[in-house]
Parts: C-alpha cells; structure tokens; sequence
C-alpha cells in the first residue's frame, strides 16, 4: 500500500484524480468518440468555472475573508458581456473575423472592467469594516448578493436574455467521427491562458511573491514594512474580475442566461473551492475540472442521478480529505 | 453580552413587554381581527417564531451559520404532505408525516453536524448551502414524490376543515362568539398557535438550562470551552440537530395549516433569507428577538408591500420615485436595511433595546 501510494505521489498524486476519473469514464462509456466529446465539454466547463472560483479563493487565502456574493460578480459579468454582444450584433454578424473578435474582446473588456470596479467598491464598502468577524462578514455579503440580484431583476427584468455569439465560435469542428463544439475549445484555452498567467505571477513575480507570503504569514509581512491591505484590494479587484470574465465566458455558452445564473453558479463555484482546499489556485483549478468531468460523464452515464453528482464528489472528497483536495499551506 | 447578566435592564422589560403584547394579539388573533387574510398572517407569525427561535439557537447561541434550516423545515412539511396525501386525512397520518420527517431531519443532521462542524465556520456554511441547493433540485425533480415544482395539495385532518362544526347555538347552526364561527378553521389556528407556543417554550427553558450556559461559552471562547472540558463538536451536533428537529416539526405545522405544500412555501431559498433577515433584525441570541424579527418581517412582507404597491401608484407622475417604490424592488430595499443592520446594530431590536439601562 505504502509503495502505491509513493509510486501515485510521484507521478502527480492528487493531480491524477481527473486521469483516474477519465479513465474510468473511457472504459464505462466505451465510445471513444462520445467519450472525447464529454471530455473536451467537461474540461471546457472545468475551466470555466475555474475562472469564477479561483478569485474566491484567493481573497480567502489571503485575507480569511470569505464573499458570499462573490457570484454577484459572475452574473453581472455575464449580463453586462451579453448587452454588450447585443449592441455590437452588427459587428458580430460582420464577414470579417476581425471585427467579430473585436466586439467580443470588447465584450469581455466591459465584463472585467466592472468587476475591478465593482471589487473595488466592494472591497471598501462592504467587507473592510468586518474583517476578522466571520459571522458578519458571511451575513453582510450575504445581503449585498440579495441587493446585487435584486439589482440584476431591475436592470434585465426577469426574463431570460439570448447571448448572441460571434460567427467564428459558432459551430463545430469535426476529426474523424468526433464532434468538438468550437466555444469549448475557446473557453478551454482562454481558462488555461488565465491559469498559466495566475501561476506564472504567483510563482515568478515579486507581487506574487508577496501574495504567497502573505497567505502563509500575514503578520510577518506586515511586520517587514509591505502594505498587506493594499495587496488584498488588489486580489480581490482582480479575483471580482475574473468571476466577471468566467460569467461573460458562460453567457456565451449557455447562451440563454436568467437571473437565477448567479445563485446556480454560487453553489457551484462553492463546491468547487470545498474541494481543492480554500486558498490554493491549483486546488481550486483540479476542483474545477473535476467537477466539470464529472457534471458530463455522469449526465452521459446516469442522468437521474447528475443533480446530485456535485454533491456526492464532495461528501465523498470531505470523506478522504477533510480539508479538500490541496489546500493552501497554513 | 448582556445575556449572560442576571440583571434586569429597563430594556429587557420592554422587549419582554413587547413580546407579551405579541403573544396576547396573537393568541386573540381570530377574535381581533375578523378575515382570512389576517389569520392567515397570525399563523405564519406563530410558525416563524418558532422556525427562527430555533435558527437563533444556532446562529445566535451556539454561532454556527447553516443555511440549510429551511431544509429541515422542508422534511417536515414534505414529510406531512405526502403522508397525508397518501394515507388520507387522519392523525395517524400527521403523527406518521411527523415523524418522517423529523427522522430525514435528524439523519441528514447528523451525517452533516459529524461530517463538517469539526472545520471552521465557513466551511459549515458553504457546505449546508450546498446541501440544501441539493435539497431544493430534488425536491423539484422527484416530481412522482413530491409533486415537484408544482407541490402537493391535501386535506387536513377532519377536525380542522372549515365545514366542521365544532359547538352549535339552539337553531342547530355554527356557534358564534363575538362574531366569531367556532369551525374548524378555529381549530386548526389554535392547533398552530398552542403547538408553536409549546416548541417555543421548550427552547426558552433549554437556553435557561445549564445546556444553554455550554453553548454560550462554546460561541464565545471554543478553545476555552473545549479546555474546561466540554465536546465542543458533540454539543454543536446536539444542538444542530435539536434545531433541525424543532424545524422540522414547525414545518409539519404550517403543512397542515396550509393543507398546501411546495417548493415556495416549504423549500426555496427565499425562505432561508426570510428566516436569516427576521433574526438580524429581531436580535440574535436573544430567543424574544426571534419573536420581534417573526412578527415585523411578516408583518412587512404581507401589509408593506400594499402600501408601497399604492405609493407608487399615487407618485406615477413623479419620474424615478415610482421605480423605486415597486413593490418589486421590496427585496431590495429590504437587503440594505439588512447589511445597515449588521453594521450598526449587530445585536438586533431585542438586544439594542435589551441592553438600554443596563450598568456599565
């Protein structure tokens, strides 16, 4: 036993688990083509939702503050790019990959824009006088996540609202007998350009550097003269903005959004975070993509049962791993 | 704290007056105020109390935030509604709802007090957040069972419909007091009003009790509690399932008064913030502040949105005021006061006031 789980530690040890969950959904489906479908929708799902933990769990990490309306920010993201796309349909249904590229970028561009802003906002309004009161802080964001959606059925209504997406993403790539949706290989590689970007700054930058320190020992960087707070402001503006961009990511896929998207994501991205193990980025991406695998492979599998799919690879994580899958250290 | 003062403020005496004047409307309520809609009010008065009496002994005592009491408030209407409509209009029925419920209730309590209130607190609530959104899905997709988003409907025990005569005058027909038909309806509001006030006075003497004096400690100093020699995991599962219980059978009882079950009256997650704004507002760790939180916020979700409804009517020509007085944006508003609240009285109306006189 002892020599397995070395052996397992050695090639990758929890980062195996989307392997080992690939594998076995390869054998039960047994259809290489259908399998490869699942999993390019599962890994492109992954990434999205990615995208919308991986801020929550920072500002966590970094500060022990936990943003209950940290889903806020995906549904606005995701309304904003869509009335954004709307607007710009002319450029959309334009021949010309150029423009289509240009009305998305800016789409995202407005998506992201509001939640630095709106992190901003947040960050000194709302969370700043509770800080260190864990029962406050999930009350207060709490009720701005009841302000925020009631501001979405303000603003929208309560109707859904089509996505228009650009004609290039439309559509969809086929090798041999397998059909790839050509928006999940976009959201897949956006997610991971995101991901490499986060590593990359967290591990080989100075800021980055300051964050990790401050994970692990905010008194002690206080202490050698860094201005903590600052630093945080600037991890939640940046996580806030990243939920916007994976909201915006997930208008264009669903493609029919309602104001209950931001509810529906929250426990999502909640699950997501419980099992990587708050604080940690590569935690939070492999609690992405597993349930991003999951979610597919199980309504391929057992419809009935991909409700509650979520909910059983928690309990059954929480089981093996109290603490989630790679915590932060601490 | 001045919960755990011995002493009696002025304050004190007016919330315990306040809660008194409350008791004695509600008790009253079908003689005072003659309409369905009222006694409809008065019972989900009387159920609210009780349901976020039992949520305070968790957020408020013990300082553990679940968002899953509305599950167990589910278990207990669902448990009801679908034994009654299975078995037919009985008690045996009710007692066999009750009971399944309140056993679903303790089960998934337990599996969810063992399995995550060893961690921190808010790890505990995204996990009963998550939990309930499970909840809420399969209630609505197990549409064979429950009816799914459409609910049950059923009939309540024979003694508690509208038709039963329960005393008659010499011409043989409804007795009439003060105006008032003795029917079932009567009945069935005294059957919600006197169980409500038996449950609320269980958790009134359990906060009194030594039990009570733990859980305090546990919330304010769980290392010190835990040192002392006290489980502290064991108390808050105890007492995690205590409330799940008590909610559960709040939720048999409002089962039954409504002779309706669904996802909107029993499940979804509006009710969860019903409960978590009553008690902000009433005042956590105070048990009368579930009573005044209950009471305001029913009150307000019934009669104020009327009132905001014919404010926006009267100001049409007004250019933004109408938008903003849309009994629509109630939610809204109502989310401000909540994080207002929070910020500059966290302790509620009953512990604000509570703590006026009181020695420095």
């Amino acid at each position: 036993m002892q020599q397995i789980n070395d052996f397992a530690g050695r090639l990758g040890g929890v980062y195996l688990l989307p392997v080992v969950v690939a594998a076995l959904a390869f054998v039960m489906i047994g259809a290489p083509s259908s399998w490869v479908t699942l999993t390019v929708a599962g890994l492109a799902m992954g990434m999205m939702i990615f995208l919308m933990a991986s801020g929550l769990s920072l500002v966590f990490g970094l500060m022990d503050v936990l943003n209950f309306g940290h889903s806020a920010f995906v549904s606005f993201g995701a309304f904003i790019a869509a009335s954004v796309l709307a607007w710009l349909s002319g450029w959309l249904e334009a021949d010309a990959v150029s423009l289509n590229i240009a009305a998305l970028f800016l789409a995202f561009g407005a998506a992201i824009l509001f939640g630095l802003v709106a992190g901003w906002f947040f960050e000194t309004v709302i969370v700043k006088p509770v800080y260190k009161d864990h029962l406050r802080q999930i009350l207060i964001t709490m009720g701005a996540l009841i302000v925020a959606e009631q501001m979405i059925l303000a603003i929208w209504g309560g109707t859904p609202v089509s996505v228009p997406r650009p004609e290039f993403l439309e559509g969809s790539l086929l090798i041999g007998d397998i059909t790839i949706e050509i928006y999940r290989i976009f959201a897949f590689l956006l997610g991971l350009g995101v991901y490499a970007a986060l590593y990359l700054t967290l591990n080989r930058t100075r800021i980055g550097l300051l964050i990790r320190a401050g994970v692990e020992n905010r008194e002690m960087v206080e202490a050698l003269g860094f201005r903590v707070d600052r630093l945080f402001v600037a991890v939640f503006m940046l996580g806030s903005a990243l939920a916007a961009l994976g909201g915006a990511m997930w208008a264009g896929y669903e493609t029919l959004i309602t104001p209950a998207l931001g509810a529906e994501m929250m426990i999502v991205v909640f699950i997501v975070v419980i099992i990587g193990g708050l604080g940690s980025i590569q935690g939070t991406l492999l609690g992405a993509i597993m349930v991003g695998l999951m979610a597919n492979y199980i309504g391929y599998l057992a419809p009935k049962l991909a409700l509650a799919s979520n909910m059983i690879l928690m309990v059954a994580i929480l089981l093996w791993r109290p603490n989630g899958l790679k915590p932060a250290a601490k | 704290m001045n919960a755990l003062s011995q002493t009696t403020t002025s304050g004190t005496k007016a919330v315990k007056a306040a809660v008194l004047l409350i008791f004695a409307l509600l008790l009253f309520a079908p003689f005072l105020f003659q309409d369905v809609r009222a006694l409809e009010v008065a019972a989900r008065v009387c159920v609210f109390i009780v349901l976020v009496a039992s949520y305070d002994l968790l957020i408020g005592y013990t300082g553990i935030v679940s968002f899953a009491h509305t599950m167990f408030f589910g278990f207990g209407a669902y448990g009801a509604a679908i034994s009654l409509k299975q078995m037919g209009p009985g008690w045996d029925a009710v007692v066999v709802g009750a009971l399944a419920g309140m056993g679903v209730s303790l089960i998934v309590a337990v599996a969810i007090g063992l399995l995550s209130l060893r961690v921190k607190a808010i790890f505990f609530a995204m996990i009963t957040l998550a939990t309930a959104s499970v909840a809420l899905v399969l209630a609505s997709q197990l549409s064979d069972f429950t009816g799914g988003e459409d609910g049950i409907t059923y009939r309540a025990p024979a003694l508690f419909k509208t038709a039963t005569k329960l005393m008659l005058d010499e011409n043989g027909k409804v007795l009439r007091v003060f105006g008032v038909k003795i029917n079932g309806k009567l009945a069935a509001y005294y059957f919600v009003f006197f169980s409500c006030l038996a449950l609320f006075v269980v958790m009134l003497r359990m906060v009194g009790s030594p039990l009570g004096t733990v859980l305090k400690a546990i919330r304010e100093n769980e290392a010190r509690a835990e040192a002392i020699g006290y489980r502290v995991v064991s108390y808050r599962t105890f007492v995690f399932c205590i409330a799940a219980l008590v909610a559960s059978l709040a939720g048999t009882i409002y089962a039954i008064w409504l002779k309706y079950t669904g996802p909107d009256t029993a499940l979804s997650f509006a009710i969860m913030i019903d409960i978590l704004l009553m008690v902000v507002i009433g005042g956590m760790g105070t048990m009368w502040g579930a009573v005044i939180g209950a009471t305001m916020l029913v009150l307000s979700q019934y009669y104020l949105r009327d009132l905001m409804g014919a404010a926006a009517k009267a100001t049409v020509d007004i250019p933004i005021l109408p938008h903003v007085l849309d009994p629509d944006r109630w939610l809204f508003w109502l989310g401000i006061i909540f994080i207002l609240l929070v910020y500059f009285f966290p302790k509620g109306i009953a512990g604000t006031v509570m703590a006026k006189g009181a020695p420095r």
